[in-house]
């Protein structure tokens, strides 16, 4: 369990995270979204024991990060951004490193380093040194670091930057098998890694809180929730006529590819009633879609003041 | 005392992984050797001893201690595995201490090295050894005050240069500071008692002493709260660095 209450954490005059409070508990995957200089890392930090906080606490497994710092470490499995290590080192120096930082006994400790360098498919450079890897090899050395000791805690700082997307999917299959019973707080940029990891969401923007929700949640606030969009050449009668059904508040057509989206007013269901017109119309619609609603511009909508983002009509 | 140990072990290892190792055995050997028997008459003074030698030492310390102990914090404050190192469980002072020994280890291991120079003097004369045995002695507590101070600055500052430059500053003034120019140069405008205590400051004073074979606690103290303090100070800086 990880719990932040009020966390606080200030460079000279600038507020880096702002009485931050949440509460991560086992079995949840928590991702904390933010632009970048939001305070993901500074928060992360701070939870992880190399930051002091300014003002306010935060907690691992119950253990207080300044007061017990050793037992909350023990906790802990945390990858840094940019999946820092030791570059002269090989691979298998630097995870029996920290094997022996760990605290293991020489059997244990042989045990689960066969078990990650397995895991993370790290076989085969085991012997090389760490400055010659790739950028993907070197994110799956830190992630072994990271899960090595089997924590109950695991917090992992943009643990698929930079990673192309077969190694993306090689992570989060990675993170979800781990997911079941530890608690998992990962930060990240990416809406996708959203979808494919969270089951829940924490949006960060200059320090503060922003949201709080379960993706689904999040997308139903999207402009997008419920929308209908298709693709039908030659429907230019029928944009009217769809225009007048009681339920729909606005039309938009992507001025590339000519694929038409209605948006419902609130609390409408579209679906239906759309299609029934274009069936009456004798529309040839080669693909219709019910949206979901769209993460990234709720995104936009939280981080930015104005929410200016609900107002751009193309597609993300 | 775990984590020290794989601190201590990985610190040295990296020492002998990177040309660090080999670059300063080799110079400090080639220099200790040249110095002593060239600029150190050691031949012509027709002594069998090894003062020749160990009066080299701190002047070879001098430069080659902080090229060892300038990466020891700085690089790892530039290179992002700070953060890796301090959320491990281990306190500032087992990391700290970890490092202190691996270099102190790894000068010792170099003291060994020049034994030919031992035994040179052996085949030639019959020297006194316990005073060759305590020549040694103050010369490896000296080199640890130096670690101990190169491992406070390095963790002062990220760049490795500038880590080099002060430790070197504060080594030789550590040096000179019982040198009689340098009290000359406060008489008058110091009390006498506080000229005493800078002189009792200087490292050459107490390194000589054990040097010359005469193994005072007061010296052994010198060197030992030296390193006690300048590592405190080290940590102390580490720590401040998280809360800044």
């Amino acid at each position: 369990m990880i719990e932040t209450d009020q966390l606080t954490r200030c460079y000279g005059n600038l507020t880096a995270v702002d009485a931050l409070s949440i509460r991560v508990e086992p079995g949840q995957v928590l991702g904390l979204l933010g632009p970048n200089g939001a305070g993901k890392s500074t928060a992360m930090r701070m939870i992880a024991g190399f930051l002091v906080p300014t003002s306010g606490t935060a907690r691992v497994c119950g253990y207080d990060v300044v007061r017990e710092p050793l037992k909350a470490k023990r906790a802990l499995g945390y990858l840094p951004e940019g999946a820092p290590s030791y570059g002269e080192m090989t691979v298998r120096e630097f995870l029996q490193f920290i094997v022996r930082m760990r605290g293991f006994n020489a059997d244990a400790g042989y045990r689960r380093f066969d078990e990650v360098i397995h895991r993370l498919q790290l076989e085969e450079v085991l012997e090389l040194c760490i400055e010659t890897l790739s950028k993907g090899l070197r994110r799956r050395v830190g992630l072994a670091q990271a899960i090595l000791h089997d924590p109950p805690v695991l917090m992992l700082d943009e643990p698929t930057d930079g990673l192309d997307p077969n190694q993306k999917h090689a992570v989060r299959q990675l993170i979800d098998m781990m997911a079941r019973e530890r608690t998992i707080l990962i930060s990240t940029h990416l809406l996708e890694e959203v979808h494919a990891l969270c089951n829940r969401v924490v949006i960060i923007a200059r320090g503060k809180l922003m949201a709080d929700a379960t993706p689904a949640e999040l997308e139903q606030r999207s402009r997008y929730h419920g929308a209908v969009s298709f693709s039908a050449p030659g429907s230019g009668m029928s944009q009217e006529m769809l225009g007048r059904l009681p339920q729909v508040a606005a039309i938009e057509v992507d001025p590339l590819d000519g694929r038409i989206t209605v948006f419902p007013k609130p609390g409408e269901r579209i679906l239906e009633p759309v299609e029934t017109l274009l069936r009456e119309q004798g529309l040839e619609v080669s693909e219709i879609q019910l949206e979901r609603g769209r993460l990234d511009e709720v995104f936009r909508q939280i981080t930015t003041n104005g929410g200016t983002g609900a107002l751009t009509g193309g597609r993300a | 005392m775990s984590p020290v140990n794989a601190v201590m072990r990985r610190e040295l290892r990296s020492y002998f992984v990177t040309p660090v190792a080999y670059v300063f055995l080799v110079i400090f050997l080639v220099l200790a050797g040249i110095l002593t028997f060239y600029a150190g008459d050691f031949y012509e003074r027709g002594q069998a001893d090894l003062q020749p030698f160990f009066v080299m030492h701190p002047w070879l310390y001098l430069i080659l201690v902080p090229a060892i102990t300038m990466r020891m914090w700085a690089e790892e404050a530039k290179g992002g595995t700070l953060e890796l190192l301090l959320t491990l469980p281990l306190t500032l002072w087992q990391a700290m201490l970890g490092k202190f020994l691996a270099a102190w280890l790894f000068i010792g291991l170099a003291l060994v090295l020049t034994f030919p120079i031992w035994i040179t003097v052996n085949y030639l004369g019959s020297p006194d050894n316990g005073v060759i045995l305590a020549g040694y002695l103050g010369s490896w507590l000296m080199a640890g005050s130096f670690i101990a101070i190169g491992a406070c600055l390095s963790a002062l500052t990220s760049s490795q240069v500038v880590a080099f430059i002060l430790t070197a500053v504060v080594c030789v003034l550590l040096l000179l500071a019982g040198q009689p120019q340098v009290l000359d140069f406060f008489q008058g405008t110091l009390p006498r008692r506080l000229i005493n205590g800078v002189a009792h400051l200087s490292m050459l004073r107490h390194f000589t002493a054990i040097a010359r074979g005469v193994l005072d606690v007061r010296d052994l103290l010198y060197f030992l709260l030296s390193m006690i303090g300048w590592l405190t100070a080290g940590v102390l800086l580490l720590d401040l660095k998280r809360t800044r």
